[in-house]
């Protein structure tokens, strides 16, 4: 497993370079990209620390709006934006953790749940983000006043960028003593706390580096598609990542990759799914599955946590790791 | 800027009512928890529930409001009932992170459904006959209709906090909250009762949203930024003492009704900033017992 894990990574990024060339709509890749970064960024608090956040979207839509502004009201060039972003996701997620980390379990989800609609009020209220159309028309730039970044392919590599140096840094988190420290908090705060670690500063911080990568996913988003609105900053959004999360697997780093594709393939195919099984079966009732994603994302959820709950790269590692006790 | 007594008053009541919804959705939550280690995030989706089938029982076989006051939390106590036979039951033994998650899911499909049945605009619920109109209290018009939800909610809470704290089953309860293996051990039925548990809970957010219909616009979504508030208000309140968790509600409505009156632009997030104090000030909530 462990040496296999290089070699696959090592394929999906060549796979990823390689897309744009082998028919693969770049918007969408990219798209698809800012989400897995999202996630992956979720996943370090949920997976890794044990705190459910259910205020991922304020991070993720608020960063979205902020680097909008930027790049579109002060010209900002797109690395600007981006830094930005992930500054305001850094600053909301000291805020966020600041309080929520005062309450445990439940209530911290509650807690953050409650701030993320703050946000999402200001969001609807506040004079720059354009109410209910959102930020629109929001353009691309020239990447340190250079490159242009109009070219979807340009724009592509660069996207694939950003998202490999930020999940490598998650991977490096990860596997550090810091990572261990989050591990050992997530089975066993008491005894963290015992020995002699300030698991309070330890989750502050956690809780910060995941704010600041949703961030910079939302900024990223923001630029790629040219947009940002309400539905960024709702905590449906919210809803959205930490089903990606679970759907994939919590706890481990590749889960949250094959669960935001499975989530937003989901979400923008379900009409085609839908269509596909009315053909096959003959149903035609199959073909209104387009309008209800949010009934199917309902009824995902509950079968994971159900019968589901170590996500689909969490079952694939149970599996090899009896497999391979078999095999010797 | 001027107020005249009677826009504040008036802005108070309508708090009132507000808050009145916050207290028994609370209330409900707050009980949920206490036994099954569930917070129920479908208890916004199930109040949604109550007051569309209200509607639906005005439209399509007109039966008035009385008897769907009655009707509709039975038929939604019993819909919970199946929840919590087929799918809570399940989860007891896990994280309670799971339970949130599991009831986030049908809270999905419960909204879903019925937004694809009904889509997302109001359907108009009538006062009932009874009480519409106002009636005149020599230094204010009192609207009948949100004088009798403020005072039957509050009925409703005494209620339920007499049953929980002054009678025999109330005391299985308490207990059940505390070490549930024990009281099993003294030949109580603690599934049974988590059931009617989950039941009641429900069935109390289903009241509130007949209440609701004919106040706050009836639409599949209604449900959804409610849930977030009370969220807030059991924060606040914590979820240790019955009474705490009525009167903060109340108390919130109340505010959040007069920053209507005095900055409405802060009136839909006040009742955070609240949370966001209490937190800096008594994290354990006003009421809460535990750290």
């Amino acid at each position: 497993m462990k040496k296999l894990a290089p070699v696959a990574y090592g394929l999906l990024l060549l796979a990823l370079l390689a897309a744009p060339f082998l028919g693969a709509y770049p918007v969408f890749v990219m798209k698809l990209l800012c989400f897995a970064l999202f996630a992956a960024a979720f996943n370090l608090l949920l997976g890794y620390t044990g705190l459910l956040s259910f205020g991922h979207a304020a991070f993720f839509g608020g960063s979205a709006y902020a680097a909008g502004y930027a790049m579109k009201a002060w010209g900002a060039t797109p690395e600007i934006g981006l830094l930005l972003g992930t500054a305001v996701g850094a600053l909301l997620g000291m805020g966020f953790g600041l309080l929520a980390i005062r309450r445990q379990g439940i209530y911290f989800a509650m807690i953050t749940l409650a701030l993320a609609q703050m946000v999402f009020f200001a969001a609807v209220q506040a004079p720059f983000t354009g109410g209910e159309d959102g930020l629109q028309g929001v353009p691309r730039g020239r990447l340190f006043g250079l490159i242009d970044l109009s070219n979807d392919l340009t724009m592509y590599y660069l996207v694939v960028a950003v998202v490999v140096a930020a999940f490598a840094l998650i991977a490096r988190s990860v596997h550090s003593p810091f990572g261990q420290v989050l591990k050992g908090i997530k089975e066993n705060e008491p005894r963290a706390v015992s020995l002699g670690y300030d698991t309070h500063r330890f989750k502050l911080l956690a809780f910060v580096l995941s704010a600041a990568l949703s961030g910079l996913a939302g900024a990223l988003k923001t630029l790629v598609l040219g947009f940002a609105t309400l539905s960024d900053v709702h905590w449906t959004a919210s809803g959205g990542v930490i089903l990606m999360t679970l759907v994939g697997g919590m706890g481990t780093l590749s889960g949250p990759l094959v669960g935001s594709a499975v989530v937003v393939l989901l979400e923008n195919k379900l009409g085609e799914i839908g269509a596909g099984i009315a053909s096959f079966t003959g149903l035609a009732w199959f073909n209104t599955l387009g309008e209800s994603v949010t009934m199917v994302t309902g009824l995902i959820f509950v079968i994971c946590v159900l019968a589901f709950r170590r996500g689909v790269m969490g079952e694939a590692q149970a599996l090899a790791t009896r497999w391979m006790r078999g095999g010797r | 800027m001027t107020v005249t007594l009677p826009a504040l008053l008036s802005q108070l009541l309508l708090g009132l009512v507000n808050g009145s919804f916050y207290a028994m959705l609370s209330l409900g939550l707050a009980v949920i928890f206490g036994l099954l280690g569930v917070i129920n995030f479908a208890h916004g989706a199930l109040f949604m529930m109550g007051a569309v089938i209200a509607w639906m029982g005005a439209t399509y076989w007109s039966i008035n409001y009385w008897v769907m006051l009655l009707l509709a939390p039975l038929l939604v106590g019993a819909f919970g009932i199946v929840i919590e036979r087929l799918l809570l039951r399940r989860i007891y033994r896990l994280d309670p992170l799971y339970g949130l998650l599991l009831t986030l899911g049908l809270t999905l499909l419960i909204e879903g459904a019925f937004r694809s049945a009904y889509g997302v605009s109001g359907l108009g619920y009538d006062t009932p006959e009874l009480l519409e109109g106002a009636t005149s209290v020599g230094f204010m018009m009192l609207p009948n209709y949100r004088a009798w939800v403020v005072a039957v909610s509050v009925a409703v809470c005494l209620a339920t906090w007499f049953l929980i704290e002054k009678t025999r089953l109330g005391a299985y309860l308490r207990a059940g909250t505390e070490n549930p293996r024990l009281v099993e051990a003294f030949g109580i039925n603690v599934p049974l009762m988590v059931m009617l548990t989950y039941g009641f809970g429900v069935a109390l957010a289903a009241f509130a949203g007949v209440l609701a219909a004919p106040v706050i616009q009836v639409t599949p979504l209604m449900g959804q930024n409610l849930i977030i508030v009370v969220f807030a208000v059991v924060v606040i309140g914590g979820m240790g003492s019955i009474m705490g968790s009525v009167l903060t509600g109340l108390g919130l409505g109340v505010i959040e009704g007069l920053t209507k009156v005095f900055y409405p632009e802060a009136s839909s997030t006040v009742v955070f900033l609240i949370m966001v104090v209490v937190l800096l000030v008594r994290p354990a909530g006003l009421f809460g017992k535990e750290a």
